[in-house]
């Protein structure tokens, strides 16, 4: 079907400097997506320094061009200079939907980016349906408790979408021209000063981007205990870890490994839950997952309402127990 | 130093939601209500800065019907010394949410705007940054830890990332979105009720404002997702081996 005014999508890839974030595919894929149900056609840009290692990675999705916009005041995304740049970009090339792949990083952007255009924005979309010569917009709200169907107005359309909900663009060849931005470093807002940014080391895969997740909760009693049965289970598997709130909130677990509504959303193949009651907050982050597996003591906790397999035990005896038995098999 | 904090009036996170039979919205019977957990966050962060240096004023916001009346009031009790109602009944979303902030910072002049970094009914996370766009100052998200030195003009935050923690610095006025860790709000004792009584409560009608703040989004249908039904429970470890090798096939 094509549109009556096909639209121009512009994604917003999320790099640093070790290359793309893998999240991105998930927009990419999205926008891909909407451009062929609707013979409109897609570009990416690629904001930082370098970007070499992105630009490369973005090869082959098909995008009509990938903008980039290289200086080194860009090499840390700040919201105000890189809110300017996108805005710029958008504005220059026509672009009727903005998109990236919802993270810290596209939220702390996006919105500032749709105010300046004076754009509604939609944030954790997770279906995008054209209709006629608009769209209807599915996101989750109030916890995961509720789909809406939401509709735009307006010229321009800005949106994150879930990572967990679009699968990964998968490359079908052709090169797309990479076009360079002029950064006016002048005209740069420069408000937010950055000192540091410390990432916690993980020798694991992003929970984001793993195929099987381990997770634990308050059951966990320290972080040497987590390391050695929710990351013990996790490397046999190779699989990521997360955890519920009450571990980030008792520095058991560093912030980044918070799955549920106001953490990461996660929906792998296999999701592990050690000690998780299964409170709707940390469910909205995870019940897409394809199998859910509980390890809880108590046989009424809600978590096995939606588990597919439960486990009514002591994970201090069970997990040692699920680990000696994976590792001889 | 003055404090701008919104407050959202939203459904108690402990409330079970449920949507209403015809799609049109959630069914509101015997939902109890509360101040967005993140924006309790945010005024209790601006009452210990204010217990720290003194000389702080706290203004508390928020924008709906009369109702939210109760989550000023509440702000108040915990400890906020004055409130501002921006009566307004229909479609909102957080662009014209961000409007209506901007104009009362124009007529407010805030060193700082403390909000919640979502609401957790709508879980949008977008007003924030919208209003930091519309005035053009530094914002600084998720933030976990804020550091205002006396007399600098500045504020140090620390961010939670998805990849870890990263620490930055703003210039006054800015707007700071809070996170989880940031602080553990006070409850509101009897004496801050009776004293809240005693505070400013002013009432502003939307329209009056004088910005354009209709809705660009617009919510057509409500459905609850596909549930999830409960499956089976294994009573060994090597059960539970044996039906995730040979069941679901997924190790
Ligand atoms: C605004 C807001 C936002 C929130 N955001 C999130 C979020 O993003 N993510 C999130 O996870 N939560 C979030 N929460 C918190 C959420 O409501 C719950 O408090 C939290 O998920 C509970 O974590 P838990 O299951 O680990 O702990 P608990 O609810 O305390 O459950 C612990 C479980 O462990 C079991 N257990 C104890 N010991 C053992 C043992 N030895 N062996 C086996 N089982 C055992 C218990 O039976 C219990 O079921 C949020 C809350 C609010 C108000
Ligand atoms: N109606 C409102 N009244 C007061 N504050 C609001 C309102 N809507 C949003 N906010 C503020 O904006 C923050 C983020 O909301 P949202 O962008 O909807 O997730 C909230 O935590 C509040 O601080």
């Amino acid at each position: 079907m094509t549109h009556m005014t096909p639209p121009k999508l512009l994604v917003i890839a999320e790099s640093e400097r070790d290359g793309l974030k893998l999240v991105t595919l998930a927009a990419v894929g999205c926008a891909r997506q909407v451009a062929e149900a609707t013979g409109g056609r897609f570009d990416i840009l690629v904001i930082g320094a370098p970007v070499q290692a992105a630009v490369d990675a973005l090869q082959g999705y098909g995008a009509a061009n990938i903008f980039v916009a290289e200086a080194k005041e860009l090499a840390v995304p700040t919201a105000d200079n890189y809110a300017h740049v996108i805005v710029d970009v958008a504005r220059m090339h026509g672009a009727t939907m903005l998109t990236a792949a919802a993270s810290t990083f596209s939220k702390d952007i996006l919105p500032r980016v749709a105010a300046l255009l004076d754009a509604g924005m939609l944030s954790d979309v997770t279906a995008v349906v054209p209709v006629g010569d608009e769209y209807t917009f599915d996101r989750v709200m109030y916890a995961g408790n509720v789909i809406a169907a939401v509709t735009l107005d307006g010229p321009v359309k800005v949106f994150t979408v879930r990572a967990s909900a679009f699968p990964a663009a998968e490359k079908s060849g052709g090169q797309s021209p990479v076009v360079p931005i002029a950064v006016d470093r002048a005209s740069l807002p420069n408000r937010i000063e950055t000192h540091d940014r410390v990432a916690t080391p993980s020798g694991r895969p992003d929970a984001t981007e793993a195929r099987v997740v381990v997770s634990g909760g308050r059951a966990i009693k320290n972080a040497a205990d987590f390391e050695r049965l929710v990351g013990g289970l996790a490397d046999v598997l190779g699989a990521a870890v997360g955890s519920s709130r009450a571990l980030v909130d008792a520095g058991i677990t560093p912030n980044t490994l918070q799955i549920g509504q106001t953490g990461k959303a996660v929906a792998p193949e296999l999701y592990i839950g050690l000690g998780i009651s299964g409170a709707i907050q940390h469910l909205a982050g995870m019940k897409d997952s394809k199998v859910i597996v509980a390890i809880n003591q108590d046989s009424e906790a809600p978590i096995f309402e939606i588990a597919d397999y439960g486990l009514v035990g002591d994970v201090y005896a069970v997990v040692p127990e699920l680990i000696g038995k994976l590792k001889l098999s | 130093m003055k404090i701008l904090v919104p407050l959202k009036r939203v459904p108690d996170p402990d409330t079970k939601i449920r949507v209403r039979a015809d799609g049109s919205a959630i069914e509101t019977d015997g939902v109890k209500y509360t101040v967005n957990p993140f924006d309790a966050i945010a005024l209790e962060e601006a009452l210990r800065l204010r217990e720290q240096s003194g000389t702080v004023e706290i203004l508390v916001i928020s924008i709906g019907t009369a109702v939210c009346q109760e989550q000023l009031r509440a702000g108040l009790a915990m400890g906020a010394d004055r409130a501002l109602l921006i009566r307004h009944d229909g479609e909102t979303d957080s662009l014209g949410i961000a409007k209506i902030l901007a104009e009362l910072v124009r007529r407010e002049r805030p060193d700082l705007i403390l909000m919640g970094k979502q609401a957790i009914d709508d879980d949008s996370n977008q007003t924030g940054q919208m209003l930091a766009g519309l005035l053009g100052v530094g914002q600084a998200t998720f933030i976990s830890r804020l550091t205002i030195a006396p007399g600098s003009g500045r504020a140090t935050c620390c961010r939670e990332t998805d990849s870890g923690l990263e620490t930055v610095t703003v210039s006054l006025p800015a707007v700071v979105t809070t996170d989880l860790r940031l602080n553990e709000p006070r409850y509101v004792t009897a004496l801050g009720i009776m004293k809240a009584k005693k505070k400013p409560l002013e009432e502003i009608d939307a329209a009056s404002l004088g910005v354009d703040i209709r809705s660009r989004t617009h919510v057509t249908r409500l459905t609850r997702p596909k549930g999830r039904s409960a499956g089976v429970r294994v009573r060994t470890v090597d059960e539970l081996l044996q039906k995730l090798r040979e069941e679901a096939r997924v190790i």
